[in-house]
């Protein structure tokens, strides 16, 4: 092999990585240039936890109850706080939709003669996405979390902190993934905005975000023996809302929790699995005309 | 107004031509939405496996609750079908300059940026509004008197007139920020304050936080006050509920048409 050879080689990596950071750092420009409208929608994220503090405090108020399906009024405030934190990480606002919009009006094809691999292109956009939106939104989660600190139980240990970032870390990937190739849905249908709402309907109603899992415990699913929660834990949503807050409410532990883990990498890899075939087969019946 | 109501027609026929064409897509949306409203009643009603009612002694029990859920459905509906969709166009014509092709048309910018487009899909959660709102009174302790039906749609009309205030305001935002891709997410948080009885803001900060919505932002008088009128005994206070939100929606009105032109004025084509 030629010096030349060798050198262009152990250069690809670099280059490789060159590449990644010219992607995230444009779309961090990008990000930031209509910053006014960040702010803004950083903050608004906010408002329905209120309602929701105030819905259950009413609810708790009117019954002898002092706990439902295990929590408190506290762990139930605790609890939506925390699936905020965790849907900052796996929520991918017009990802789908960018995607399918893509395909249709034509856009997509610069990817295909360009050597940038379009997933990873959206993955590092997506990255930039999510860190402009941690710095902005850094103050105001610190802020309402100091001030909503009553409601939270003792810290937990540093090995439930660290599940509890790993728990983040895939829910963010598995909710990339699950997006993406939802929006790879374009390939084969000119519209998808409905398919992508009634997805976003089914993980709202299925990860949690709209109230614990567990308080579905007692809701018989139809087969004997198995509740409507047993159900929506064979799904993948639940990591993308539930699973971190429960983690760190102390809700999922010891062998359960490193199983949990596995689960949600394994679907993780099914998903990222999903969206390259996805790609793949969705290229190969692509067809552009026109400039 | 007449020719308005001309045009207004005219909108709406050709929004609804194009909502046929593509019929599947329709009804899709149709479903999608009527999903969504599912999941929220299935979330009422796990609710109430849990409590009697939600706040002690509110009077909101179940009957009564679902009786203002379906109020909010229909206000919502009617707002989401009418103005919304032309909102949501405005936060783009305004970054990309083709706002500038209204403004030199000769008809007034707000009607003609506010109700131009229409999704008539968003119709269908109304339609089940007051199907909810029929089962639910038929349950009701108390039958909602002859003045309560007759006022009705006077107070809900007065809501979607609050509302259609807030989406011009928020129109507004769009013009002077540039762009304001939050706007749908901060009508939907916003509004999110509307969808449960005025009575669970209690305490030391629900109490300000009710007033703020109540008395700055009229948002809580939206359902609230109808839904209070056809689900609660009709009392003589039922009467200053009914007042109030007849100010509110007037004053909305007028301040939103206000802050629109003020908006307008500052507006600084995008376009070559």
């Amino acid at each position: 092999m030629s010096a030349a050879g060798e050198a262009v080689r152990s250069a690809a990596p670099l280059q490789g990585l060159r590449t990644w950071w010219t992607m995230l750092s444009i779309c961090l420009e990008e990000r930031l240039v209509y910053r006014g409208d960040f702010a803004l929608g950083t903050l608004m994220r906010f408002l329905p936890i209120v309602t929701q503090v105030f819905l259950w405090t009413a609810v708790f108020a009117a019954t002898s109850r002092t706990d439902i399906s295990g929590y408190t009024r506290n762990d139930i405030v605790a609890y939506y706080l925390l699936t905020m934190l965790t849907r900052a990480f796996s929520s991918m606002p017009g990802l789908a939709g960018g995607i399918a919009r893509s395909i249709r009006d034509g856009s997509v094809k610069k990817f295909l003669v360009q050597p940038v691999n379009y997933v990873s292109f959206l993955l590092a956009a997506r990255v930039a996405h999510k860190l402009v939106y941690y710095a902005v939104a850094l103050v105001p989660f610190a802020g309402v979390f100091f001030f909503c600190r009553g409601y939270f139980p003792e810290p937990p240990d540093a090995v439930t902190v660290a599940a509890f970032v790993v728990a983040l870390v895939l829910s963010f990937l598995l909710g990339f993934f699950m997006e993406a190739t939802l929006g790879m849905l374009g390939f084969w249908f000119m519209e998808v905005s409905s398919i992508v709402f009634g997805y976003m309907l089914v993980q709202y109603l299925l990860s949690g975000h709209m109230f614990p899992i567990d308080l579905l415990a007692g809701v018989p699913s139809g087969v004997a023996g198995v509740s409507l929660a047993d159900v929506v834990r064979w799904l993948p949503f639940e990591y993308t809302a539930y699973f971190p807050a429960a983690v760190w409410l102390g809700k999922v532990r010891g062998t359960q929790l490193v199983w949990s883990l596995a689960i949600e990498a394994g679907w993780v890899v099914a998903m990222a699995v999903a969206c390259r075939v996805a790609w793949r087969r969705g290229v190969r019946r692509y067809s552009a005309f026109g400039g | 107004m007449i020719r308005y109501l001309a045009i207004f027609g005219t909108f709406a026929r050709a929004c609804l031509v194009r909502d046929m064409t593509f019929r599947a897509n329709f009804i899709l949306e149709c479903v999608t939405s009527l999903g969504w409203m599912s999941m929220n009643l299935a979330f009422y009603l796990l609710v109430f496996t849990f409590t009697p009612e939600i706040g002690r002694g509110t009077g909101w029990s179940k009957e009564p609750f679902f009786a203002f859920v379906a109020t909010g459905l229909i206000i919502n509906s009617i707002v989401q079908a009418f103005f919304m969709p032309s909102a949501e166009e405005l936060t783009e014509m305004v970054r990309t300059g083709g706002l500038d092709a209204v403004l030199v048309q000769p008809l007034d910018a707000q009607f003609l940026l506010s109700m131009h487009r229409f999704d008539f899909s968003a119709l269908a959660n109304g339609a089940v509004g007051v199907g909810l709102l029929a089962w639910a009174t038929s349950r009701l302790d108390h039958a909602p008197p002859p003045v309560a039906w007759l006022l009705y749609p006077l107070v809900v009309l007065c809501g979607v007139a609050i509302l259609y205030g807030l989406v011009i305001m928020l129109a507004a935002a769009t013009i002077h920020m540039g762009r304001n891709q939050s706007l749908y997410d901060f009508w939907f948080y916003l509004t999110n304050f509307s969808r449960y009885p005025a009575e669970i803001y209690s305490g030391p900060w629900g109490g300000p936080l009710r007033m703020l919505c109540t008395f700055v932002i009229p948002i809580l008088l939206v359902v609230n006050v109808p839904a209070r009128v056809i689900a609660q005994p009709f009392t003589g206070q039922s009467w200053g509920g009914v007042v109030a939100v007849v100010v509110a929606a007037a004053a909305s009105l007028v301040v939103s048409r206000l802050v629109f032109q003020r908006a307008l004025a500052r507006y600084r084509s995008a376009s070559s």
